[in-house]
């Protein structure tokens, strides 16, 4: 029913079998609401991008797929937010292996202050998914090449994680969450603090990544969002004014404050 | 009583000047402060400045050399038999004074001195009279300058800005120089000592028992001069406390910082704080008259033979008085670690545990160390629980059940009562003091290492 009022909201084709959805959901701030009736499908394997004004509730929204708001003093939420079907806010639900399952990359690189080795062996550590060192090894060796960043640092891998240029990290960040085989990863304007040259590795990898993820990025440049996403969802002072396939909303977005946004008129 | 109110009189010039310069400035401005270079408030403090600061620098000269001009002058007043001779001349001050002070009916001393004391009394109101007299025209004519130099384009912000710095560089280097005044004085007074006592002997001498004989017919023994068991006692009992203070006080910051609602924490820091600001010679009743006897009894239980002064007493109490040092120091280095590194590490699954466990305590941990340095240096150079509570004896014991003495302890024992400044056992307290220096000033430096290291981490 629900899918059925939102497919018919923004007149999108209606998605077969998504890998997460969000149904109406609400999330409020103390007495600020953030997020109005919020209505999403994300598909498997595939890049979706959320775009939107600065304070629009994109983040807000990302935080809310591996509830990383639990974590935040005075947040309510209602609303429902699946994964393969499951309520992810169900009671039954361990946020811990919730999160293992929906890694998340952030806005700024945010490495521990260890070793290379030890930031991508964290994750697998934590959740016991090795029995050896040899089968650590073999994690961080491939986590660290499917980030695309194995070449640049395998003779420096003891060294601190600090000491890497600010793409480095975040492909180390992006290693360190797949290190843990996430079936989704949620990305928050992954390259805002990066160089285009940086920017521009990191879409590559987005786009390898592809192929064994589902992936969620918050991004602010339109071009990004074009480059990397094969669908897009715009956010509007907390509400999903549109959503679907990227090349129909930016040559031919429905909705006129999409087409405002796109076109640089408001934002 | 007559500086009291000479202060109070440069205050007052200043707040006139204050005032003065200010409405000079406004004056000047017509109207539009934006004419002026600076603020009238920065014009009224130039003024304030000019007014007050020369006048206190003259005072504070004055003072130092008041006393001595006037001696000189009484003394060369003297007749010579007095002079030629150092022990009657000192007396003769002594007496001199005591007369200017009026405290001197009841001396019997020559009409000479008599004559000097009168002398005195009065060049002491003639030089009483000169300072305020010359301090109000100081001020006063500061002030004139001052308010003679206001003008449109005078740059009074950058002048006061000038001044402030000057008076702050005043500031510090009183702070400095009293330090390196406290060490020299130590410093003095322990090569002094040990031009008697070998230093080896000192260092590493293993009996303590500084009695010596106070009179040459005294039968007394040569007083042994090892500090070993001092440090020894300082040792166990620094350990003792920190074994109480490390644990209690981290997983309290981390309750603190990481678990509680911030209601909790609003009651509960301020409250853990209070523990900082008891006396400690408070903590000393309590470790002697609390701590010690329910470890004795309980001692007896056990079959343990516990004296009524023991390390462990002392110990224990002192651990609970650092408590907040370490607490609070290190609750604010690990509120200093970055929301995103939390965020990095809860992002991945971990748990609230794992996430303080693996991430926010690895890299607090130089600033931990830190703190904790800094609460072992505050150990070490506590006396009053010990004295209190730990005995004076100095056994050469690592037993926490015995009774043990501190270096502080020592040096607080050889130096009440008379005693002479000169005789080995006095002149031993400063060696002592000068090693406790030299060891918790090594320990600071090495926390502050520490602290510098962690902070640069996240920049
Ligand atoms: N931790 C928070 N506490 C209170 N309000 C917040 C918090 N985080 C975000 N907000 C508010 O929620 C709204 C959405 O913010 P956000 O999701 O960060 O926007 P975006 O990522 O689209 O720029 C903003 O109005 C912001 O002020
Ligand atoms: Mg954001």
């Amino acid at each position: 029913m629900a899918v059925v009022t939102q497919s018919a909201m923004t007149a999108e084709p209606s998605v077969t079998s998504p890998k997460m959805t969000a149904r109406d959901l609400n999330l409020f701030y103390g007495e600020n609401q953030a997020l109005f009736d919020v209505n999403l499908d994300i598909v498997e394997r595939q890049v979706t991008a959320l775009i939107g004004p600065s304070g629009c509730g994109k983040s807000t929204f990302l935080r809310c797929m591996n509830r990383m708001n639990d974590t935040i003093d005075g947040v309510t939420i209602n609303g429902q937010v699946t994964l393969d079907n499951r309520d992810i806010y169900d009671k039954a639900i361990d946020v811990v292996q919730l999160r293992a399952r929906i890694g998340m990359v952030f806005q700024k690189p945010n490495p521990f202050p260890k070793s290379i080795y030890d930031n991508v062996s964290y994750g697998p550590r934590i959740h016991g998914l090795v029995n050896s060192r040899d089968e650590l090894d073999e994690i961080v060796m491939t986590s660290l090449e499917r980030a695309g960043l194995l070449k640049e640092v395998k003779d420096r891998l003891q060294e601190p994680a600090t000491g890497l240029s600010g793409g480095q990290q975040q492909r180390l960040c992006i290693a360190r969450a797949v290190a843990v085989s996430p079936e989704v990863i949620l990305m928050d304007e992954p390259c805002s603090a990066l160089d285009p040259i940086a920017t521009a590795k990191v879409e590559e990898l987005i786009d390898e990544l592809r192929s064994n993820y589902t992936i969620v990025i918050v991004t602010h440049s339109m071009q990004q969002a074009a480059r990397v996403s094969q669908r897009t969802a715009f956010f509007h002072l907390g509400k999903v004014v549109e959503v679907g396939e990227t090349d129909q909303i930016f040559t031919n977005p429905k909705d006129e404050r999409t087409k405002g946004y796109i076109t640089g008129r408001f934002g | 009583m007559s500086l009291t109110f000479l202060l109070l009189a440069i205050a007052a010039l200043c707040a006139l000047s204050f005032y003065f310069g200010r409405q000079r400035a406004i004056a000047l401005s017509g109207g539009r402060y934006s004419n002026l270079h600076s603020l009238p408030a920065h014009y009224g403090t130039y003024t304030a400045m000019w007014c007050g600061l020369p006048a206190i620098l003259l005072l504070l000269v004055w003072h130092m050399f008041q006393g001595t001009i006037i001696q000189g002058m009484i003394i060369s007043d003297l007749p010579p038999e007095i002079l030629n001779d150092s022990g009657k001349l000192s007396l003769a001050l002594n007496s001199i004074f005591l007369l200017a002070a009026d405290n001197g009916e009841h001396l019997s001393v020559s009409p000479e001195v008599i004559d000097a004391g009168k002398r005195l009394a009065s060049l002491q109101i003639i030089a009483n009279v000169a300072l305020v007299v010359v301090m109000i025209s100081v001020a006063l004519v500061g002030l004139a300058f001052s308010y003679r130099k206001i003008s449109r384009d005078m740059r009074a912000r950058n002048n006061v800005e000038r001044i402030s710095r000057y008076v702050m560089i005043a500031c510090s280097g009183i702070a400095i120089l009293s330090t390196v005044g406290i060490v020299f004085s130590l410093l003095f007074e322990a090569l002094h000592f040990f031009t008697k006592i070998n230093p080896l002997d000192f260092l590493f001498g293993l009996e303590w028992s500084p009695q010596t004989a106070i009179r040459a017919d005294q039968v007394a023994s040569e007083g042994a001069f090892g500090a070993i068991p001092l440090f020894v006692g300082t040792l166990l009992i620094t350990l003792i406390a920190m074994c109480v203070a490390v644990p209690v006080g981290l997983f309290s910051a981390i309750y603190m910082g990481e678990y509680a609602s911030p209601k909790f924490r609003a009651f509960a820091k301020p409250a853990l704080e209070i523990l900082a600001g008891v006396p400690t010679v408070v903590y000393g009743f309590f470790a002697a008259l609390t701590v010690a006897p329910f470890l004795r009894d309980n001692g007896a239980v056990l079959g343990l033979d516990v004296s009524s002064e023991s390390a462990l007493a002392a110990g224990l109490v002192m651990g609970v008085m650092i408590i907040p040092f370490v607490s609070s120091l290190s609750d604010d280095v690990m509120s200093q670690v970055p929301q995103s590194l939390r965020d990095g590490s809860y992002g991945l699954g971990a748990t609230k545990s794992e996430t303080i466990r693996n991430v926010i305590f690895p890299a607090a941990l130089p600033g931990i160390v830190g703190a904790v340095l800094l609460a072992v240096s505050r150990a070490i150079g506590e006396t009053m629980i010990v004295v209190m509570a730990a005995g004076l004896a100095a056994n050469m014991t690592v037993n926490p059940l015995q009774a043990v003495t501190t270096v502080t302890v020592q040096i607080v024992t050889l130096l009440v009562g008379d005693q002479e400044f000169d005789s080995a056992k006095t002149l031993s307290a400063f060696a002592l003091g000068l090693a406790l220096f030299l060891i918790t000033l090594g320990l600071n430096v090495f926390a502050l290492k520490f602290v510098q290291k962690y902070r640069e981490k996240y920049d």
